[in-house]
């Protein structure tokens, strides 16, 4: 019976935390990977609509990019409140748009160059009248893969 | 002299779990894990200018007309519509067969044609389309059951392109009125 009792209270033994670096670099190598950086700073607020029959898009690299939307607040001042679009990192026009694919598809290779899908992230206050405007601008650029980017969500 | 050496003195390796969370917290607040989701849809290309226009050759009652006005009121076969019964509407079009005689003969033939205003909306705008794609995609699923089985998006792609083929989204969208013409 002695033979299986505890010789002495050692107390709880401490639990080794040598394998908690491994824990979190894995985490951080699964955060890193997963991370997509933002590459264009927004100088108009987006909030796209809601849609319910939505599909997630394909090859990230080939989709450019149109933000349409009134400037954000610190904008205002020398840009007013009304509707504009912007292009990469600056606001644009209607006439640019053409400029902007032709740059958007010099990048890229030319096999690549009919899967390429412009993306409209317009917010859901604005009028249909610019939405048409930049349609019409990708019509007579010929690019006509479009994507209205919508959130997930019932009404 | 080489009994006496210890090695090189283990460096310690207890504030690397700290530089680990701390570069694990940055990724975590600066990742956006939003997949750019969206409703795909196709412009048609510029007409050119010397061609006439040749819309007359439709028959009329496989259009669908949906107008929407700036003040996000639809219109939809010349009769006032709420948004909320688009959907069946639309299905009921596509799907006639023709049946009745004002809706479509088939819907291989069904086209609907979306006319907005400049001052509509783009929240209204984007709902019209997705109940439009909503209404196509309840077709096709419904079709796919029967006939395979599963359901649309289960489908392997030569299936899909066959129901695809049975309910073609022809959803066309006017030339803009104020634009068109004299540009």
């Amino acid at each position: 019976m002695s033979k299986f009792k505890k010789s002495g209270n050692k107390g709880m033994p401490a639990i080794s935390t040598a394998s908690l670096p491994d824990i979190v670099f894995m985490l951080l190598f699964f955060f890193m990977v997963t991370t997509v950086m933002r590459e264009t700073t927004l100088f108009v607020s987006v909030v796209t609509p809601k849609a319910t029959e939505i599909k997630k898009m394909e090859k990230k690299s080939l989709v450019s990019y149109i933000y349409i939307g009134s400037p954000v607040k610190r904008m205002q001042a020398s840009y007013g409140t009304s509707a504009r679009i912007q292009l990469n990192d600056a606001f644009a026009e209607v006439g640019d748009i053409q400029e902007f694919i032709a740059t958007e598809r010099e990048a890229k290779d030319e096999k690549e160059i009919p899967y390429m899908t412009t993306s409209i992230k317009a917010d859901e206050t604005v009028k249909m009248g610019i939405i048409t405007d930049v349609k019409q601008e990708l019509r007579k650029a010929n690019a006509l893969k479009i994507n209205y980017s919508t959130r997930k969500g019932e009404y | 002299m080489a009994s006496k050496r210890r090695g090189l003195p283990e460096i310690n390796a207890g504030s690397m779990a700290d530089i680990a969370f701390l570069l694990l917290i940055f990724f975590l607040v600066t990742t956006t894990m939003d997949i750019d989701t969206g409703i795909a849809r196709k412009l048609p290309p510029m007409p050119e200018e010397d061609q006439p226009e040749d819309d007359s050759q439709i028959n009329a009652r496989n259009i669908y007309v949906v107008l929407i006005n700036s003040n996000n009121q639809l219109l939809v076969e010349g009769e006032m519509m709420d948004i909320s019964q688009l959907r069946e509407g639309a299905k009921k079009f596509i799907d006639n067969n023709g049946i009745r005689e004002d809706l479509s003969e088939n819907p291989e033939k069904a086209i609907i044609s979306l006319q907005n205003d400049r001052g509509t909306s783009y929240k209204m705008y984007i709902r019209v389309q997705n109940e439009l794609a909503a209404a196509y995609n309840e077709l096709r699923n419904k079709a796919a059951l029967s006939k395979f089985g599963e359901r649309y998006n289960d489908l392997n792609k030569s299936d899909q392109k066959e129901i695809r083929k049975m309910y073609p989204q022809k959803i066309s969208e006017a030339e803009p009125k104020n634009i068109g013409g004299n540009s």
